[in-house]
């Protein structure tokens, strides 16, 4: 009796070296600029070339503007960056998503979005929240980039088998809860360390109902915990998901639902959660692990500390639905995707935006910009005073210009509110798509049951 | 390799990768030039004027090879670039409780040792340094040992034997790997 992780990697083992670690083979492999251009160098250096380059695909993300994207980076080192990533992919032989390009997009948003992402898959991409894709019951997880030299010189790379998880939530979820409030749900019981040397399943009702997007966003936040990667078994919504987007043999179907992990094997660590014991959720110190429930005060978030409070300027008594916001930020590989817009949308729809805020919506793609122009998605949030822009990371890391300045608190829906990640000095609450659209009408921390129908 | 050095702790849990190296230093494209910018926002006010609260610049600490850190250490991003910053400000061992994954990994790949030792030794070694700025520690990789002369301090710590191995010969997973191409090729057609 086997994990589907165990299934998968086993496939994958090319030669085991010692107890527990293998040399084990990459079937997708994804670049982004940031992380590549000093694995390129080392290739040169080698005198290597790559060795499969159809399994490696580039896209530029993390640098990029979000408005009037057809013009040239104005931040010189960032547009080097990204110029380099295109000149590499060139020399190299590796096929580019580049600025403008229609599949252009964070990458892993357009992995998924494009097909490349598959059941059964050995995934990587120097990046950490490689976890996502995961969500198609693939092992996927980030790596480094001597790793990322690693894998586009060999296609492989030399592993320690990790421990098995299994988080389990069963029962029926309560009015506004989106996948986003389950994993930092999750998150605020493990700790940013609970997963720490595993690789998790999810299982149980309240996963297999969920969409693709929403599993997507799940296994995203894996590496919030620690967790070396997060995955979900292979059915019928995997397979749609995939089907509709590339050709599948029967044969390739059969061959990925058996690789599900069978009744009764066995996990180094197991822990359960009640579904109805989740109600919208907000972080409130500088780790991902310091979510409460909307109603809740600070002090409430079991990991919050003192240098956190300090930080962000809480007392521990401080109620968070009286807390004022400066901005919201809607995007990034967490929750910048169709279905993310669409819940937002539904929540501005007929609203405006709290004047003093300023709102931002930035698409995961190109793909999804399209999608949610042809809804009139763009439309709903532009008439409520948002802003609607180009796809990229953005916000979620400020590399480029779109930054919230010191001090400012923004209610974002991307997966790390370290400190100054969003910006130096900026404070940054996680959230739902729905809460972040509530919180921009209100101008204050709001949960967004209250807006649903 | 063994080591003798004064060291820089750091009483810090869940230190992220976004601590050790901000985003905004991600933009070069090589491997050096960012020791400069290692806990950038924590270690300067404005314009690289140095918060004197911080260990980093504690003179007593100068020529330190040696970080002591809080509980998962390097957790966050999978940015090499933390590791390279590590590394370029002349860092050899980091020891804590637990690393992140993916940073423990980096720091192996830059010659930097990842050393966990259980987290009552770590609060045990923490407090001496917090309280002795130029004392020594000695690490040795291959007996396996953090010490202490002054303090009696004495500890063995694990390492996977691969690593190690690694370490002391200067094997380049990189090389390693690329000698097995006529094999992965062999798996691929075996397996696809
Ligand atoms: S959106 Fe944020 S977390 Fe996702 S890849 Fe970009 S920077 Fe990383």
């Amino acid at each position: 009796m086997k994990t589907l992780f165990d299934k998968i990697w086993d496939k994958h083992v090319v030669k085991s070296i010692t107890e527990g670690v293998d040399v084990v083979f990459i079937d997708q492999h994804f670049i982004h600029e940031v992380t590549s251009p000093q694995a390129f160098n080392g290739l040169r250096e080698k005198g290597q070339k790559v060795f499969r380059p159809e399994r490696t695909l580039a896209t530029a993300d993390h640098n990029v503007p979000t408005i009037n994207q057809h013009l040239p980076i104005k931040d010189k080192a960032s547009f080097h960056q990204v110029e380099s990533l295109t000149n590499n992919c060139k020399e190299f032989g590796v096929e580019l998503f580049g600025i403008g390009h229609k599949n252009q997009g964070i990458v892993h948003v357009i992995g998924p979005d494009l097909g490349k992402t598959q059941p059964g898959m050995t995934i990587v991409c120097g990046d950490s929240h490689t976890s996502t894709h995961g969500a198609f019951g693939a092992i996927a997880f980030g790596i480094g980039t001597s790793q990322v030299e690693q894998v586009l010189a060999s296609q492989c790379l030399v592993l320690n088998r990790p421990k098995s998880m299994k988080i389990e939530v069963n029962g029926t979820l309560n009015k506004g809860v989106t996948a986003k409030d389950v994993v930092l749900y999750i998150i605020s019981k493990l700790g940013t360390e609970g997963g720490t040397g595993f690789f998790v399943e999810y299982v149980g009702n309240v996963f297999s109902e969920m969409s693709m997007e929403e599993r997507m966003t799940v296994c995203n936040m894996s590496i919030e915990m620690g967790a070396r990667g997060g995955m979900v078994g292979i059915d019928e919504v995997t397979i749609n998901y995939v089907q509709s987007r590339v050709h599948l043999s029967e044969d390739k179907i059969e061959g990925w639902k058996a690789l599900n992990t069978d009744d009764g094997a066995e996990f180094d660590k197991s822990v359960r959660f009640n579904a109805t014991d989740i109600y919208p959720m907000i972080t409130v110190g500088t780790a991902p692990d310091t979510g409460i429930t909307i109603s809740k005060t600070v002090d409430d978030a079991a990991f919050i500390t003192e240098k956190a409070k300090k930080y962000m300027g809480f007392n521990g008594e401080d109620k968070i639905n009286q807390q004022e916001i400066d901005f919201v930020f809607i995007g990034s590989c967490t929750n910048g995707r169709i279905e993310d817009l669409r819940a937002a949308a539904e929540i501005i729809k007929g609203h405006k935006k709290a004047e003093k805020v300023e709102a931002w919506v930035v698409p995961g793609s190109m793909k999804v910009r399209e999608e949610a122009i042809e809804e009139g998605l763009d439309k709903i949030f532009i008439d409520a005073g948002f802003e609607f822009r180009e796809p990229g990371c953005s916000a979620c890391l400020a590399m480029n210009d779109d930054k919230i300045p010191s001090g400012a608190i923004c209610v974002s829906t991307s997966n790390r509110n370290f400190e100054g990640r969003q910006g130096e000095g900026a404070r940054t609450l996680l959230s739902s798509p729905i809460t972040a659209a509530a919180s921009a009408l209100t101008g204050r921390v709001t949960d967004p049951t209250k807006y649903l129908n | 390799m063994k080591l003798s050095s004064k060291v820089i702790p750091l009483n810090i849990e869940n230190i992220d990768t976004d601590q050790l190296i901000p985003a905004q230093f991600l933009k070069l494209t090589t491997k050096k030039g960012y020791g400069k910018n290692l806990f950038y926002n924590w270690r300067y006010f404005h314009d690289y004027e140095p918060n004197p609260q911080f260990e980093l610049n504690n003179p007593l600490r100068e020529g330190a090879q040696v970080i002591i850190g809080g509980n998962n250490f390097g957790c966050g991003s999978s940015r090499e670039h933390a590791a390279w910053a590590i590394a370029d400000y002349g860092i050899k061992a980091v020891i804590t409780s637990q690393f992140a994954d993916i940073h423990k990994g980096n720091l192996y790949n830059n010659n930097v040792l990842p050393i966990e030792i259980k987290p009552d030794e770590l609060s045990v070694l923490m407090n001496y340094f917090l309280e002795n700025s130029s004392a020594i520690i000695d690490v040795d990789l291959e007996n396996q040992t953090v010490k202490v002369e002054e303090s009696g301090f004495n500890v063995k710590f694990e390492i996977a034997p691969f690593k190690k191995k690694c370490l002391l010969e200067g094997v380049d997973e990189i090389q390693y790997l690329i000698n097995m191409k006529e094999e992965i090729a062999e798996f691929e057609l075996n397996n696809y």
